[in-house]
């Protein structure tokens, strides 16, 4: 990995967005193919503990790739990617540790229809955790209560409309405390007016300082949360700045025209 | 341009629907006879019920139920009723009934495969039905070497020999688990419950066994028979082929090459052969491959035969199953940190075999009336007993009332089977429908 050379760590993270000197999530040099096609070439990121970071970018630009790598559900196959100090390679015990402690929320929720909200939150908490089952019981509805709906925790994920599950999506991940979120498109199939419930709840979690990365278009919410954004196109990091400056004063053409096409309608 | 602005000022609020007519007569109206064509199908239709009803009628009204040969039934129907009447001759049920229950299974011990019977129901209960207590799947692991004691007899520590084989495994991997890897761990549970069946477990069933205690008659494979045969075959076949076909679906999708292609080949080699060529296989090929002077049990040689064709059949139902399921739900169970094996328990399996339990339930079925074809090799399954009964000279040309009753009570159990797993289908319903 020569090509990451010291003066790359710069691009990979400017000094301006360090909210704490720890670096959370540290990607170096990072590339990743399917079959012949080059999906993600050279990432370079650190990602500072603390940070709320939102990733856009046309379709098919790899974004939803790079947040998946980081907990492995897309295997890179160059360059270095570390949570929390652990690097991923293909030993399955780090693998399952990161996962532990990085929380994902999907596109499509990905809940467990055959449980209910509360064994849904407390599935991982009791198997990998190990944490007793009333234990686990008592934190699961205290995150069902933080995201608004303790009241369905007997139901199933099948009768509740479709931002009451991204909820539950949420609650499930915070049940196994994480270090860091992974967001990939979370309100991108949700009716517009549900969206807004599920970005509160996302604020909420950001004002209290959880370190996160959110693949999303909702560019209300990168100026309201975020303290970063990155612009990605064909597999690359185009362009990243503070918000402000981002949507005010994009610097690569790239990034303005891609700007003018989602604000401009 | 005022015309077209709208502004609702009050909402509307629900109302009942419309009265329905539930009445027999609408019933009737919209099922029977709607429209000519329907009508005159229905007419057709009752016509060729009457038409049957009215020719089995009398064959059941004229059963003889005592007599001592198709001769004498005969003489009773044509004094009862007349010259030129037919009915049925139960009679033969009557006197056999026993041999198709049990075959030629002695019959002062006619009470251990009755007891096996029910105990079966015992053991099932837990497993079929989420209510009950927990603790009674306890009842259902000791089923099997129950069932092996009390039908084949012999010393009551031989089958406690090897549930002990289990309980070594369990107390090694308990003991390793804490020190070494989990696969290690693994490894040595099984070293060490195969050195104990290998070597210790027989001289040791055999010295506790001459102690006397516990001990039965034992009754060899070749007294089987009946009814008995086919659930001794017909339910170690399902109960052993559901784990062993989602082992193979598993590995079918598995991403390690050698696992998926041993499973791939098992899977195809075996579905692409006639299950009569493995049963023939079993009965007369087995024994020159096996070293001289091994007794291998010819009901345990159709049992293998028997599950290894389920479970392949097995294998590709539930793959079915498995990738029914939404991408999504592995991620999910990923993401969480679950691995495989926690993933596939307790995410994936339940989701992937109820979306295939008619599959599964098809594939029982079918196991369970395949259990006949041994009739091919030489052991009498109710239908190689009715070959026999018919070739008696007293019951010599009864048809119907044989095979009838033999296909009386696979229908009942079959479909009993079809009917749990409806109910398990309206249980497990979870969606908002």
């Amino acid at each position: 990995m020569s090509d990451v050379a010291a003066t790359d760590l710069k691009r990979a993270a400017p000094a301006a967005f360090k909210v704490t000197d720890e670096i959370a999530i540290e990607i170096a040099g990072m590339n990743k193919w399917y079959g012949q096609f080059h999906v993600l070439r050279d990432i370079d990121l650190n990602v500072y503990r603390g940070e709320r970071i939102v990733v856009c970018g046309p379709s098919g630009s790899g974004k939803s790739t790079l947040i998946r790598c980081i907990n492995r559900l897309e295997e890179h196959q160059k360059g270095k990617i570390a949570v929390d100090g652990v690097e991923l390679t293909s030993d399955l015990k780090n693998i399952d540790k990161i996962r532990s402690e990085v929380g994902m929320v999907f596109q499509h929720f990905n809940l467990f229809p055959h449980l209910t909200i509360l064994e849904n939150c407390t599935l991982a908490p009791i198997w990998v955790r190990k944490t007793p089952k009333r234990e686990a019981e008592e934190i699961a509805m205290h995150f069902l209560t933080k995201v608004k709906i303790p009241e369905q925790a007997n139901k199933y994920p099948g009768q509740l409309s479709g931002g009451q599950q991204q909820r539950v999506a949420i609650a499930r991940s915070l049940c196994m405390k994480p270090r860091i979120m992974l967001f990939d498109e979370p309100t991108s199939a949700l009716d517009p007016e549900m969206i807004k419930e599920v970005l509160d709840t996302m604020i909420e979690l950001a004002e209290e300082g959880m370190t996160m990365i959110c693949v999303t278009h909702e560019m209300g919410f990168a100026q309201a949360v975020a303290n970063r954004v990155i612009f990605m196109d064909q597999g690359q990091i185009v362009e990243q700045n503070e918000p402000k400056e981002f949507f005010n004063n994009p610097k690569s053409d790239r990034t303005k025209l891609f700007l003018s096409q989602i604000l401009g309608h | 341009m005022a015309e077209l602005t709208f502004v609702r000022t009050q909402m509307v609020a629900p109302r009942e629907a419309p009265g329905v007519s539930i009445g027999i007569v609408k019933w009737m109206r919209e099922n029977l006879f709607n429209g000519w064509l329907n009508s005159i199908l229905t007419v057709l239709s009752l016509y060729a019920i009457y038409a049957l009803v009215s020719h089995i009628g009398p064959w059941f009204r004229h059963a003889v139920w005592d007599a001592g040969s198709l001769q004498e039934c005969r003489a009773i129907i044509q004094a009862t009723w007349g010259e030129g009447a037919s009915g049925a001759c139960f009679a033969v049920l009557r006197e056999r009934w026993q041999q198709y229950l049990f075959g030629f299974y002695p019959s002062e011990l006619y009470w251990r495969p009755t007891l096996t019977f029910f105990l079966m129901f015992a053991a099932l209960a837990p497993i079929l039905f989420a209510e009950l207590p927990r603790r009674l799947i306890w009842l259902s692991a000791a089923f099997p070497g129950l069932a092996y004691w009390l039908l084949w007899g012999g010393s009551i520590f031989v089958p406690i020999s090897v549930y002990a084989g289990v309980a070594i495994a369990v107390v090694v991997y308990a003991a390793a688990a804490g020190r070494r890897e989990g696969p290690l761990a693994a490894f040595a549970a099984v070293a060490a419950a195969l050195v104990w069946w290998a070597y210790l477990a027989g001289p040791v069933a055999g010295v506790l066994a001459s102690t006397g205690i516990g001990t039965l008659t034992p009754v060899q494979s070749k007294l089987f028979g009946g009814f008995t045969l086919s659930f001794v075959i017909g339910v170690t076949g399902i109960v052993c082929s559901l784990p062993i076909g989602v082992l193979l679906a598993l590995g079918r999708r598995s991403d390690m090459f050698f696992v998926k292609t041993i499973c791939v080949m098992f899977i195809e080699f075996i579905r692409g052969v006639p299950l009569i060529t493995l049963l023939l296989v079993a009965s007369f090929l087995l024994n020159i491959f096996l070293p001289p002077g091994t007794n291998f049990d010819i009901i345990l040689r159709v049992i293998i035969m028997v599950t290894l064709f389920a479970s392949a059949y097995m294998a590709e139902t539930i793959r079915g199953g498995l990738a029914a399921l939404p991408k999504g739900q592995y991620e999910a169970a990923d993401a969480l940190g679950l691995d495989y094996w926690r993933a596939m328990r307790l995410v994936i399996m339940p989701q992937a075999l109820k979306i295939s339990i008619p599959g599964i339930v098809n594939n029982f079925i079918g196991l369970f009336k395949d259990t006949t074809l041994v009739a091919i090799i030489a052991l009498l399954d109710p239908l190689g007993l009715t070959t026999a009964i018919r070739a008696d000279s007293n019951w010599n040309g009864l048809i119907w009332e044989l095979y009838g009753f033999v296909a009386l009570v696979f229908f009942l159990f079959c479909y009993s089977m079809s009917q749990y797993s409806q109910y398990l289908e309206r249980k497990l319903r979870t969606g908002p429908q």
